[in-house]
């Protein structure tokens, strides 16, 4: 990046740490920390939709819709999360791939031939002319969906353990003042849960934060890959030769997964003050007596 | 029928080394797929057993620390603490690994003995060790909560009786604070034995392809490129045995509650405490 460090083997001590930590491989290493960030920023709002989804429809009273709800609900309690991420991904690909393979293919070529899964190549997603970013991009997408999946049935059975924690006299009356059931769910239940949810939602957001690592599983080129090729140890074929530095990027990914739930939690506290401020709650309560 | 016998003759036990070495090759049975990953699951029981059984005890001690006035025994517990719950167990297990791999290859010399080092790096030790820090980190958040939720009233009877230090401890705050905790250490427990499918994808190589039922699971899936079925075998078993964990916490939550009204009902499982 720096013109002084045109020749790398010439330098010494810090001006050679400079130098090495600017390498344009170490550019995409702190760029993939974005993709880690922007990944949390995609994900959250999606599991959160799907979530309420979820809480509604174990809610419903249609009694299929129910049972979706309730087994979308109950899975992740009983299945690792991890096993959700190795399959969304490969089997959304998959779906998407033979959906295609029925449009653009010759379909008198089998698309599962003994242990192959074969589309042609018009079939093929994301096309093999497609660019590299749009590779990662689909990878991308596809660890987006995973994730929210998952968090998204973490978060309806939070949200639907909010909704059930609204005192039922709230909404008696409103039902006594003639709200049908859409009514209530929209003016009273759902402003009121938030409150209860937020406890449950702010311990979602950690574990999310703490699942992100598992990026690396899909294939998406993310902090642990970049932690992993760059540590690994060079030789002096490499411009900076050293010895096996695994050890220390994976340190400064532990520093930054600290800072990232001690963060948080510091943000979260905010919140929480702010939601229980003049609520009729035991929070609410001590904020007002410590005021007077 | 009696070629699956043959299959789980052979394979049942293939994740501890015992049996056929070579994993099959094509034309995978659905025999094979459920008996391999089943004997990946060995390791998953073997690695949250042993990992629940020390880190109880350890999150005990660091709970107690933690709510001690000693600053030298409170602070290193807050941030043991602190570190395990604030990283994800993923990174723990690659630094773990890394840091292991990197104790002297000819064992370190003591006393005029040399204390071997490589089997650290091996997943058994090297994985449990992080799988015992990591439980204990957590339970110990949930102990310390309990402790400090104990009843007033309960250590006021403990003071009238004349029950003080150790005695007072054991006879009175420990119990009450595992009654307390049990919900939420339940639901630690089932986490943690869903982490343990992370132990393979880690750094810990599996030596001679022996590795946990997830391992297994995504061998086949690679293998054929057919995700729908050596998934849904790894789902099912461990929903199978979530389920046998929530019975068994379930019992002990019975005994801890026996002289309560009402104990003999069956404790709910309350998903809402996420950990």
């Amino acid at each position: 990046m720096f013109a002084s460090c045109a020749d790398p083997k010439t330098l010494e001590g810090l001006a050679w740490l400079l130098c090495y930590l600017s390498s344009g491989k170490h550019l995409l290493f702190y760029l993939s920390f974005g993709t880690v960030i922007l990944l949390l920023l995609i994900t959250a709002p999606i599991a959160l939709l799907f979530g309420f989804g979820g809480a509604l429809a174990v809610r419903s009273r249609i009694t299929p819709l129910r049972w979706f709800g309730k087994i979308y609900t109950s899975m992740v309690r009983g299945i690792p999360d991890i096993i959700f991420f190795l399959f969304v991904p490969i089997a959304l690909d998959q779906g998407f791939e033979w959906l295609r393979a029925k449009v653009y293919c010759d379909p008198s070529v089998p698309i599962r031939q003994g242990n192959e899964f074969v589309v042609c190549p018009a079939a093929k997603l994301p096309l093999s002319t497609a660019p590299e970013w749009v590779h990662q991009g689909y990878g991308i997408f596809l660890a987006v969906v995973a994730f929210a999946i998952v968090f998204g049935a973490f978060a309806a059975n939070v949200l639907n353990g909010a909704m059930n924690a609204v005192p039922r006299a709230q909404l008696e009356t409103a039902e006594a003042y003639g709200m049908s059931p859409r009514q209530v769910n929209r003016r009273i239940l759902i402003p009121q849960m938030w409150t209860y949810a937020l406890p449950g939602l702010t311990n979602l957001w950690m574990i999310l934060v703490k699942a992100t690592p598992l990026l690396f599983i899909l294939g998406v080129e993310d902090i642990v890959y970049w932690a992993r090729e760059l540590g690994g140890s060079k030789t002096n074929a490499y411009a900076y030769p050293h010895p096996d530095w695994r050890l220390y990027y994976f340190l400064a990914i532990l520093v930054f997964y600290l800072l990232m739930t001690w963060g948080s939690e510091r943000i979260f506290d905010r919140i929480r003050a702010r939601l229980s401020h003049g609520q009729a709650t035991a929070a609410g309560e001590a904020m007002r007596k410590a005021a007077t | 029928m009696n070629e699956c016998l043959v299959t789980i003759q052979e394979y049942a036990l293939r994740s501890l080394g015992i049996g056929e070495r070579m994993l099959p090759r094509g034309d995978f049975t659905l025999c094979q797929q459920i008996t391999l990953i089943g004997s990946g699951l060995l390791w998953n029981l073997y690695f949250a057993a042993f990992a629940l059984l020390i880190g109880f005890f350890l999150a005990n001690a660091l709970a107690l620390a933690k709510t001690s006035r000693n600053p030298w025994l409170r602070k290193p517990a807050e941030w043991f603490i602190f570190v395990f719950r604030g990283s994800p167990l993923f990174i723990q297990f690659f630094i773990a690994y890394e840091a292991l791999v990197q104790l002297p290859r000819t064992g370190i010399p003591l006393l005029g003995l040399t204390l071997p080092t490589d089997w650290m790096t091996k997943a058994w030790a090297g994985a449990l060790l992080v799988l015992v820090l990591n439980t204990a980190a957590y339970s110990a958040e949930i102990f310390y909560g309990a402790l400090r939720n104990l009843p007033k009233g309960e250590l006021e009877a403990a003071d009238a009786y004349g029950l003080s230090g150790w005695t007072r401890y054991r006879r009175i705050m420990w119990p009450t604070a595992m009654r307390l905790a049990w919900p939420a250490y339940t639901n630690e427990a089932i986490f943690l034995f869903h982490a343990t499918t992370l132990v393979f994808f880690s750094g810990f190589p599996a030596l001679r392809q022996q590795g946990d039922a997830l391992y297994y699971a995504s061998y086949f899936a690679d293998k054929t490129f057919n995700p729908f079925v050596a998934y849904p075998i790894v789902a099912g078993f461990f929903i199978l045995l979530t389920l046998l964990l929530i019975t068994l916490f379930g019992v002990v939550n019975r005994r801890l509650n026996r002289h309560l009204p009402g104990a003999t009902s069956k404790v709910r499982y309350r998903p809402n405490l996420l950990r």
